[in-house]
């Protein structure tokens, strides 16, 4: 005999609390590391950097003990620990660039970091319930083809590294895709909420596959349309990619069919053939895919060679911190960071940081089960799904397993827009978090204001 | 030399560290998979006695039914996936179903998201209807159409579980 009752799950923060320690002390210890490695002692901004970083944290900590006191304990500390790795690594390319941290990159990586923290804080204490973004999901939709769109105007639009991503205001440059990828799960998870009934169930069956009807493939197409544009006139691979998956990943959440992702893989592969006949840079990237160490492809490029070279160099426990050359491969702090790792961490520290990604989409997708309203499951899906699919073309990129494409590492690359992009994604994902664990109220207290009796007031 | 092995030391602790640290993480994972919770239950008492000591009454309130001494005060599970476990009704009304929002989340394939409510009618005497279930609830060996009322020892089937109240 047993009893089954409803358990409320713990809040958890304490245990954040010692986690977050933990991540700040790795982070430190690297540093440290870092610092014995380069110049023979404890570097001086130590104490000062540390203290820094652990009060960024810690006063998003006591915002989530005041705001979402029941989101998930996890995502932050891991959160932390990425960003904070990816701020060590960042200064390590400094330094190997003979940069000081006044003047280098990984001084701007931090101030970026405060920031996005700050606005992460804010998005957690404005937003008091994510169902409120639901009415905004067509203002989401356009607002996120906007910002897509935003690089292609003339003025303010600037072509770097061969892709047309960023916009230049002044001294700020922004890459608005990372933004659009939030404003665009929130369009998504609107839509599809509200039409997932009439795409899942009406439909003929061939082959063991229910395909939907003609009229509800519109939705899909657009989405192709609009993907493919960004990768003809944007020329960003990467990001046509992750939001062209994005949109499949949650068709597929919402109506569980399989035919979806068939249609979906179907259409990019198409898609992405037409492109490789007719652009010229698609067969660039091709040709560095498959041929990374023919003499054409070294010509065009040897990124990726020296990447996989670094990663190699660095083995099964690394090279140790400071103590290798990442520095030789360009882009070495941002598309690049992984090998970085992968030469000074080793494999082994390599699959630790993925396995740290890894359960940071756990904790997204766990979110989703547990949620009870329909619009925060898909949109708690489709973010955790987005950044599993950007780490996967990232890391997929760098081993030569797809196509290199210009994406960055979620929280490690260096680069401001990624990391405001992506720490509002965490505040959104805690928020949902919150709502998901948060412990329902108290049975016997809505029995007493149901059985109150309707009373009937009579005017005189 | 000192330094190269303080180095070796601590590149070595950094990635044992790492990896401490994501044992830690998944400790913790481990320690939150939460839903229902099944429970010995405490001592059973002897026989004669009832078994569940009916809780301290609540301070009274209008327009509450009374509380009925008589009458089940329990479900227990005797057949099916989740047979043995036991569950406290619920004056306002106990739900069944296979949905998570439901008291009794029954793990039976042929079971409804929500498939029936045992409550307390307004006179007090406990009440099982069925929430338009697909395949039906069974009182005994006839497929519920209307709310029946129910005493303890009445059986209730539902897909392939059967359910007893008990005192």
């Amino acid at each position: 005999m047993s009893i089954v009752s409803s358990l409320s799950p713990r809040s958890g923060r304490s245990t954040e609390l010692v986690l977050l320690l933990g991540a700040v002390g790795i982070v430190g210890v690297a540093y440290v590391n870092l610092g014995l490695a380069t110049t023979g002692t404890v570097p001086p901004g130590l104490a000062a950097l540390g203290a820094g970083y652990l009060g960024v944290t810690l006063a998003f900590h006591l915002v989530l003990r005041w705001r979402a006191k029941h989101a998930d304990p996890l995502m932050l500390p891991i959160v932390t620990l990425l960003n904070g790795l990816g701020l060590v690594m960042i200064h390590r390319i400094d330094i190997a660039r003979g940069r000081d941290l006044s003047d280098g990159v990984a001084l701007r990586q931090l101030m970026w970091s405060a920031l996005a923290v700050g606005i992460a804080t804010a998005v957690l204490v404005v937003l008091r319930d994510h169902r409120l973004l639901r009415r905004y999901t067509y203002i989401a939709g356009v607002g996120g083809f906007a910002l897509l769109l935003l690089p292609l105007l003339p003025v303010i639009g600037t072509e770097e590294f061969g892709s047309r991503i960023w916009i230049r205001l002044g001294p700020l440059s922004f890459q608005p895709g990372e933004v659009a990828k939030l404003a665009l799960a929130v369009f998504f998870a609107g839509y599809l909420v509200q039409t997932r009934d009439a795409l899942s169930v009406a439909g003929r069956k061939i082959l063991g596959l229910t395909l939907p009807r003609a009229r509800d493939l519109g939705p899909i197409l657009l989405a192709w349309g609009a993907s493919l544009g960004v990768l003809v006139f944007e020329r960003d691979l990467g990001s046509s990619l992750l939001f062209f998956g994005l949109f499949v990943a949650m068709l597929y959440v919402a109506t569980e069919r399989v035919s979806w992702i068939a249609i979906g893989l179907g259409l990019f592969v198409a898609g992405a053939y037409v492109a490789y006949l007719v652009f010229g840079h698609v067969q660039t990237r091709v040709l560095l895919w498959l041929d990374t160490f023919s003499p054409e492809a070294l010509e065009t490029s040897d990124q990726l060679a020296r990447g996989l070279m670094g990663m190699a160099a660095g083995g099964m426990v690394g090279t140790g911190l400071g103590q290798g050359r990442p520095d030789i491969t360009y882009l070495a702090e941002s598309d690049f960071i992984i090998p970085s790792f992968g030469e000074e961490l080793g494999m082994i520290g390599l699959f630790a940081i993925l396995t740290l990604y890894a359960l940071l989409v756990e904790r997204g997708l766990r979110t989703s089960l547990g949620t009870r309203d329909g619009f925060g499951k898909l949109l708690a899906a489709g973010l955790s799904f987005s950044l599993a699919l950007q780490c996967f073309v990232v890391v997929g990129g760098v081993t030569r397993i797809i196509p290199l494409t210009g994406l960055t590492a979620p929280f490690l690359s260096s680069g401001g827009s990624s990391l405001l992009a992506n720490w509002a994604l965490l505040a959104l994902l805690l928020r949902i978090s919150d709502h998901a664990r948060r412990p329902l109220p108290d049975p016997s207290e809505a029995e007493a204001v149901g059985a109150a009796h309707t009373q009937v007031v009579k005017l005189p | 030399m000192l330094s190269e092995l303080t180095l070796t030391v601590l590149r070595l602790g950094l990635l044992v560290l790492l990896w401490l640290f994501i044992f830690a993480v998944v400790g913790v994972l481990r320690g939150d998979l939460y839903g229902t919770r099944v429970n010995r239950r405490p001592t059973t008492p002897a026989r004669g006695t009832p078994a569940v000591q009916p809780p301290p009454a609540p301070p009274r309130r209008r327009g509450l039914p009374k509380p009925v001494k008589k009458g089940p005060s329990r479900l227990v599970v005797t057949a099916g996936p989740l047979s043995g476990t036991t569950l406290p009704l619920h004056r306002s009304g106990t739900l069944i179903g296979r949905s998570p929002e439901c008291a009794l989340v029954l793990d039976d394939d042929y079971a409804s998201g929500r498939h029936a409510r045992i409550y307390q009618d307004d006179s007090g005497t406990w009440m099982v209807e069925d929430l338009r279930s697909t395949n039906g609830t069974y009182l005994g060996a006839t497929r519920l159409t209307e709310p029946r009322e129910v005493a303890v020892g009445s059986v209730l089937r539902i897909g392939q579980t059967m359910l007893e109240l008990q005192r």
